[in-house]
């Protein structure tokens, strides 16, 4: 279970985040959801820390993150998987080392062991036999799975996703999206997923914050959503014809 | 005025993070192969090619420049000697390998920033800028002194043949090339060139870990990462010849 508390952020004169507090839950797909600009990505990066809050908490599974020490910083950090909006998977690694390179990094692994994770990892994300392809040889939804296996190969205790469905076709996001929501109840982790894809919200959310101008306007889940009378919220969801045909 | 403080401030930052132990070693010692064949092995053609044919025409000019008798044709190899080991080897050549190198260096760490590579790094609680940086500056330091001593030899060799075209005795070349040699030269040319190495690869990898924003910003990271280094290499060449041959 991951809190946040009070976050505040500006950049500039720009009040990014407002007091923003929330209780992402552990075995469950948390969605943040709201317009480009909302300050989604900024919560996310701060929380994974490449950002720093101003003001407030960040508390992992009971643990105030800025109240530990830098080394234990460092081991947090390896206890979380994140998943890029791009995938960011290093570009002069082939598949395999690239799932690999963390387990090379952080465990004193034999190289077979490395690879049975590997290999274990890959066919959980349907990429069997991949291992020696480029990053450059894969097509966009390929690249989302081995960056989730990446992202999964240390074990991790939360996996947050930035925009895991950007670029995709609506077959590939749906494959993406189920991929998540196994692994979560499958390691018993707490997802953060950052998105405004209303398929994946109605697909995955099962505990989801709308973020609207750096503050949280509702909260709830994908059925509650639909019966929401928040104005802000129906705006955002129902922005296309086809979601308001779903909602009359 | 501060936007030159700014730079160095976050220069010398950057690199007190990248002066720290490896993570492991053994991915250090890996990283440290792949980039010695990136920045100098890659790099043994072109050196190769300028230096033969700058040396080639560096010993048809002194001939050509020598028109007075009473000047021994042995002149021509002394000349190209002192001209390839002092000057042309360690400057020029670095100058080329800041544009080689440097760009690449430059370009490589810039798009893996804007690609979020490196924030991948970061979050997987590595230090990114040692891990991605000191290789290459370790690399850069160790292998361009092999890069400039190579050019040194394959220059004279281009020396050779320039001289032979212009009537230069293969005799009295051989012994202008061994008239009254210093070997402190090399030790100044040696010691020259890892200060450029360390100049090309730090440098680069500045304005690559710095860049912001998507093509454009690492073509121009990459721009300015060869012109800075090329203007800190005259610099400090100006500097360490004033230091050591005065």
């Amino acid at each position: 279970m991951i809190e946040i508390q009070n976050i505040d952020k500006h950049f500039g004169d720009n009040h990014v985040l407002k007091n923003v507090s929330f209780t992402f839950e552990k075995g469950k797909t948390n969605l943040i959801i709201g317009e480009s600009g909302s300050g989604k990505t900024t919560l996310i990066k701060i929380l994974i820390g490449l950002h720093t809050a101003e003001s407030g908490k960040i508390i992992f599974d009971g643990v105030d993150s800025s109240t530990i020490k830098t080394k234990a910083q460092r081991i947090l950090r390896q206890e979380i998987g994140m998943l890029f909006q791009g995938g960011a998977l290093y570009d002069y690694m082939t598949v395999e080392e690239n799932i690999m390179f963390p387990l090379s990094m952080f465990t004193d692994k034999t190289e077979e062991e490395k690879l049975e994770r590997v290999n274990f990892c890959l066919k959980r994300v349907n990429l069997e036999d991949k291992n020696d392809l480029m990053p450059s040889e894969l097509s966009g939804g390929m690249t989302k799975r081995v960056a989730i296996a990446r992202a999964i190969v240390m074990q991790p205790k939360y996996l947050l996703c930035d925009e895991p469905n950007s670029g995709l076709d609506p077959k590939t996001a749906i494959i993406i999206d189920n991929l998540i929501q196994e692994i979560t109840k499958e390691y018993n982790i707490t997802t953060i997923v950052n998105t405004h894809d209303m398929n994946s919200v109605m697909e995955i959310g099962e505990n989801i914050a709308f973020i609207n101008k750096g503050e949280i306007w509702w909260t709830g889940n994908k059925d509650s959503l639909l019966n929401s009378d928040n104005k802000e919220l129906n705006d955002f969801v129902f922005a296309s014809e086809l979601f308001k045909r779903l909602k009359s | 005025m501060t936007k030159l403080l700014h730079h160095l401030g976050l220069y010398f930052i950057m690199m007190k993070k990248v002066i720290s132990a490896p993570e492991k070693w053994s991915v250090f010692r890996k990283q440290l192969v792949l980039e010695m064949e990136k920045v100098g092995l890659n790099s043994v053609s072109l050196v190769i090619i300028l230096s033969f044919f700058v040396g080639a025409v560096v010993s048809i000019q002194t001939a050509f420049n020598m028109t007075n008798p009473l000047l021994p044709s042995y002149l021509v190899g002394l000349a190209s000697r002192d001209s390839l080991i002092l000057e042309f080897s360690p400057t020029m050549i670095s100058l080329i390998l800041a544009g080689k190198v440097g760009s690449s260096i430059a370009s490589e760490i810039g798009s893996m920033r804007v690609t979020e590579q490196i924030d991948a790094l970061e979050i997987m609680g590595i230090n990114s800028a040692s891990f991605l940086i000191l290789p290459k500056i370790v690399a850069s330091i160790f292998f361009f002194p092999f890069l400039i001593i190579m050019s040194m030899g394959i220059g004279m060799v281009g020396a050779w043949v320039g001289g032979l075209s212009a009537d230069v005795t293969t005799a009295d070349f051989m012994y202008g090339l061994k008239y009254e040699f210093n070997s402190f030269y090399i030790t100044y040319a040696v010691i020259k060139t890892i200060f450029f190495a360390f100049i090309i690869s730090s440098v680069s990898a500045y304005f690559g870990y710095h860049t912001k924003g998507g093509a454009i910003a690492v073509g121009k990271s990459s721009t300015t990462a060869v012109v800075t280094s090329s203007i800190l290499i005259l610099l400090f060449n100006y500097i360490l010849t004033d230091i050591i041959l005065s």
